[in-house]
């Protein structure tokens, strides 16, 4: 053990190279402070609108990910640990925090379109836009359990501020409120299975080359242990369950899925497909890395447990996206049917996660060679970053279109889309590509998402038999899927306009922003190829 | 000349690039658009033609080249665009560009939104023009899901009454069973070691290749999904229920496009993909499929004994003559002789399999005539009640006759084109189950009772019984010209079948003899070849 004199030495030798990592998030700590700067000095910005200053830093932001991820495939990708291991620099990281970033610029773009917020309260949204997601961004290169939980919650806290932004409107302050109320239950439960877990393992560290780490404990802990006998086992499934309840919560899943459509109704669209969206990337990102701490190591450590483990994801992530297609049936709102449908697509990530946990827990166990687990691991990997990427595109762009439409006929409601399909065909053509995309229709990218993930799956059911049950559970939701996302284009290109209905026009450039959103969808289906290798490869590092 | 990539890729798209330049159009210029359709239709069955006339009849494979020609698309998945022809898939490729061409002459009944109309309508044409030249299953499936979403639109926008319930009705279906199919893919990439290429994987199942190979209990669960899916399409007896609302409440082309063109996907599925792959599983299920098959006929032939709309009637004669599509792919009988399974009859069964395959294009070509026929008293009447027509022979003389050729055609009229497919699948059952064949061939009395009823109640007698009689006017010159197309087409098929058996024999020789093999690589001891005289044509 390294006395605290030597550490601090490393960690001020190691600066500049951990501030050179960190650059985004202080790209976007800068674009916050010039944002407050700017309304206290005179009136620089009625010169300068805040969307703008927003606009520029998170473009910059964006550069910065941009380079490091290219940076990283460059020079042999490796990961590196920084801040004395709090956090990490890998491929996996840059390119979730690159998600992050590319998604803000577009947040930031589409708020600027729609008018929300008012020039008046830009720099605060904007200063909470950006908090939330240097917090994901956070999450998404943890590297120890007390990032995880600050990241997690500097995450929240200003999503719990920017669903309330509404100020006055009833429905926006329950829905602040439920979020609230939620999220502060989660992080406790969570907090406290982090205090069991590094109690049981005696270090934080998730993984490291040079520290002792979760897993090398885990070893020493468990070595020669099999089944949940002992009560140190049965600690360690429990601390490890609480955790999983805080991640749970923010990637919305069954049962802790409550908030979801209350906040996302209550909060403006723009904010819904900022929360639908990012925080999804980010808490996916941390599963990872928190699942790989456990089963990611050499040699499976108490297989059992942890296969057991992957099913149990595996049946939440059935029940999720189940409940979530079912639910958005007898929806009237769109808000509220895309909060549900982005409940079951947590789901169908959720199914690459468990499929990963599985087969690095059981693959040896069920007599896969080491090279078959490692590719097909890589594989879910490959499909959970590919899905989130298309993801991005595709939710951003229906909440988007939902905004758009909003700020023309003043409803949210399904029904006062009636007839638009005909007067606003840009916005309404990019949501048909966008919804056809969610259920998972060739040739757009959602479809190929859904089959990596599916074929990951499946080639682990050789590990599992419930994997061929999520499968099938996963392909009828696809076809169920498919009878919600069409009621809102049946409303736009089928049922005729109301004969009252103010009649719509869009503006050229409302227009072009959709078609900018719905495009990287369609490109994706037909031109994967691309994004699939980097995938690949920023999965070959995280999953040797 | 061999065609190559960028010729067959052309004759895909030249379709959708004619959509993307119809977005340009002006919204008013309605008769600039039809065409402009009716002009990219034509070129692609131009094209088609050409495609044709460069098939090498004596060496059946898959043309061009021995494995198609391909371009790599998704390299880390060994998904490669791949496309390729041979004696199976020329002929639909013919029937589609046919189909589509007279599809949009009969599109001037189209009355609004013109220019959505038809840039769906191009978008659909790719779509099928894709599935039948994929040799990648990848490519398949993608193109098979591509045609939904216009076929949604064309019904749900364009449609009747009841349209919206008919077109998601139609997508729910046609999506489920893909879903199947999507299993029964990755059932197939992971047991071949990662491959699409539906060449290499026919030969897989023939065990042909060294390292792979796939046991019985794969092939029979993935004929199962695999029916199931191409089954929706066809579509048989359980599953057909989607049919009669889609064809329905359907615009008349597009109801053409569906009966003669999207039905023929599933029967092209099943030729294709379900039986080369899995050549235990479609042995393992034979039975079941010859019962499908004829439960399809008869029920089909009562349901459209009961109907009184005069479109739903049509459809419902689909259901029955798509049957015998389904039971001339399956008589392949085998016999259990002194404990070995051998496989009896393979002519009959080869014969069979050629009546089923030229029964597609009958039934293409004769129920989009129906359709279309059905469609220009319906623009006139605004009816269908069958109860309500009557005497159209008088007013209608150049109609009511193509009309009657038409529905003869379908009847099964010997020297039309209904006619071979028929005889062909009832003969080559006879020897699977005698039973079985007579009550085939039973049908063909309940589809002639049908259709003369009809045509008693639409075309004869003394006068017209239904509303709107003073809109009933003579065929116009475009509408005649269609009329005569389809009528000559049945003839021409009728008295020189050769034309099409020249074409699909030698494939489907090809795929009998690969079907054997897969049953001879899965343990099956064959018979020695008995029967040597040759039934194939």
């Amino acid at each position: 053990m390294s006395s605290f004199g030597d550490q601090l030495d490393s960690l001020i030798g190691a600066l500049p190279s951990s501030v050179c990592h960190f650059s985004p998030e202080l790209a976007l700590s800068g674009t916050i402070v010039v944002l407050l700067l700017m309304r206290l000095f005179g009136s620089v910005d009625r010169w300068i609108p805040p969307y703008f200053t927003a606009l520029v830093g998170s473009l910059v932001a964006l550069g910065l990910c941009g380079s490091q991820l290219l940076d990283l495939l460059n020079n042999g990708a490796q990961s590196e640990e920084f801040f004395n291991g709090m956090l990490v620099f890998d491929p996996f990281g840059a390119f979730v925090r690159g998600l992050l970033a590319l998604f803000l610029v577009l947040v930031v773009a589409l708020t600027v379109l729609t008018g929300i917020p008012d020039r008046e309260d830009g720099p605060d949204f904007y200063a909470l836009l950006f908090g939330s997601t240097i917090g994901m961004m956070i999450m998404a290169s943890a590297n120890h359990m007390l990032m995880f939980f600050m990241g997690v919650e500097m995450a929240s806290v200003p999503s719990y501020a920017m669903v309330g932004f509404l100020k006055g409107r009833k429905q926006s302050s329950e829905a602040a409120f439920k979020y609230v109320v939620y999220g502060a239950g989660a992080a406790g439960v969570m907090l406290y299975g982090i205090s069991l877990l590094m109690g049981l393992l005696g270090t934080g560290t998730l993984a490291s080359e040079t520290m002792p780490d979760m897993a090398t404990n885990l070893q020493a802990a468990f070595a020669g242990t099999t089944g949940i006998g002992g009560a140190a086992s049965m600690t360690l499934l429990l601390a490890v369950l609480m955790v999983l309840v805080g991640l749970a919560f923010k990637l919305s899943l069954v049962p802790f899925h409550f908030w979801c459509p209350d906040a996302f109704q209550g909060a403006s669209a723009e904010v819904a497909g900022f929360l639908s969206v990012g925080s999804k990337a980010a808490a996916f990102g941390l599963l990872v890395r928190f699942c790989l701490a456990f089963v990611g190591g050499e040699g499976a450590v108490l297989p059992e447990i942890f296969t057991g483990f992957g099913v149990a994801l595996g049946v939440m992530a059935c029940a999720t996206v189940t409940f979530g297609n079912l639910a958005a049936y007898s929806q009237t709102n769109a808000k509220r049917l895309l909060a549900y449908s982005t409940i079951a697509h947590a789901g169908y990530m959720l199914m690459a996660v468990s499929a990963l946990v599985v087969v690095l827990a059981g693959g040896a166990g069920a007599g896969m060679s080491d090279a078959v687990i490692s590719e097909t691991a890589q594989r879910c990997v490959e499909g959970l970053l590919f899905y989130l990427f298309v993801y991005l595109f595709m939710n951003l762009g229906a909440f988007a279109v939902v905004a758009l439409l909003r700020n023309q006929t003043y409803s949210e409601e399904i029904e006062s889309f009636n007839g638009l399909g005909w007067q606003a065909p840009a916005l309404c053509i990019c949501m048909a590509i966008c919804a056809f995309s969610l259920v998972g229709l060739p040739p757009l990218g959602g479809f190929w998402g859904k089959l990596v993930i599916f074929a990951s799956v499946f080639k682990t059911g050789d590990v599992h038999w419930f994997m061929y049950v999520m499968l099938v559970i996963g392909g009828l939701n696809t076809v169920f899927s498919l009878f919600y996302y069409i009621r809102m284009l049946k409303a736009m290109f089928i049922t005729p306009a109301a004969e009252d209905a103010r009649p719509v026009e869009v503006p050229a450039a409302i227009g072009n922003y959709a078609l900018l959103l719905a495009l990287p969808v369609l490109l994706l289906g037909i031109f994967p190829t691309w994004t699939t290798n980097l995938a690949q490869r920023v999965s070959e590092v995280l999953v040797p | 000349m061999e065609p190559s990539l960028s010729f067959l890729s052309l004759l895909i798209f030249l379709p959708t690039i004619g959509a993307l330049l119809l977005v340009g159009f002006n919204k008013k210029a309605v008769d600039a658009m039809r065409f402009f359709t009716f002009g990219v239709t034509f070129l692609t069955f131009l094209l088609s033609i050409v495609l044709w006339n460069s098939y090498d009849a004596s060496n059946p494979g898959i043309q061009p080249a021995a494995n198609g020609v391909s371009a790599e698309w998704i390299a880390s998945w060994n998904i490669h665009y791949r496309l390729g022809y041979d004696g199976i898939s020329l002929p639909l490729v013919m029937l589609t560009s046919f189909t589509s061409m007279l599809a949009a002459l009969a599109s001037w009944s189209i009355k609004k939104l013109h220019k959505g109309y038809f840039i769906l309508f191009l978008l659909l044409e790719t779509g099928m023009l894709g599935v039948f030249l994929a040799l990648d299953f990848f490519l398949f499936y993608v193109f098979w899901e591509v045609m939904l979403l216009p076929m949604y639109f064309l019904i749900g926008i364009w449609g009747g009454p009841r349209k919206e319930y008919a077109a998601i009705k139609f997508f729910l279906y046609t999506l489920a069973g893909s879903v199947l199919m999507l299993i029964a893919m990755l059932m197939f990439y992971y047991g071949s070691g990662g491959n699409f290429n539906l060449l290499e994987l026919a030969s897989i199942a023939q065990g042909d290749s060294a390292g792979h190979s796939f046991d019985e209990f794969t092939q029979i669960v993935a004929f199962v999904l695999l029916f199931i899916g191409f089954a929706i399409k066809v579509p048989s007896f359980p599953f057909h229920t989607w049919l009669p609302d889609a064809h329905v409440e359907a615009p008349t082309p597009i109801s053409m496009i569906l009966a003669g063109v999207l039905l023929k996907m599933g029967g092209y599925g099943i030729i294709r993909i379900a039986f080369p792959l899995c050549p235990v599983g479609a042995q393992y299920a034979a039975y079941w499929l010859v019962a499908i098959g004829v439960i399809s006929i008869i029920y089909g032939a009562f349901a459209a004994l009961a109907q009184t709309d005069f479109k739903r009637l049509v459809a419902y004669s689909s259901v029955s003559h798509m049957g015998y599509v389904i039971l001339g792919m399956a008589v392949w009988s085998i016999t259990t002789e002194n404990g070995t399974v051998v496989t009896a009859n393979r002519d009959h069964w080869l014969m069979g399999m050629n009546g089923a395959m030229f029964q597609m294009i009958a039934h293409g070509v004769s129920s989009a005539g129906m359709f279309f026929m059905v469609g220009v008293i319906y623009d006139r009447v605004h009816h269908r009640d069958l109860n309500q027509f009557g005497g159209l022979a008088g007013k209608m003389p150049l109609y009511s006759g193509l009309a009657a050729g038409i529905f003869f055609a379908g009847l099964g009229l010997p020297g039309m084109c209904g006619f071979i497919g028929e005889v062909f699948v009832v003969l080559s059952a006879w020897s699977f189950s005698p039973l079985l064949a007579i009550v085939a061939a039973s049908g063909v009395i309940l589809t002639a009772g049908y259709i003369l009823w009809t045509m008693q109640r639409v075309y004869l007698g003394s006068e017209y019984k239904g509303p709107h009689e003073e809109d009933i006017t003579p065929m116009n010159a475009r509408e005649a010209t269609v009329g005569f197309v389809l009528l000559g087409m049945a003839i021409f098929l009728g008295v020189y079948p050769a034309f099409m058996f020249d074409v699909m024999g030698g494939s489907m020789e090809n795929l009998v003899d690969s079907m054997e093999a897969g049953l001879q690589a899965a343990g099956y001891v064959l018979e020695s070849a008995t029967q040597q005289a040759s039934l194939a044509p």
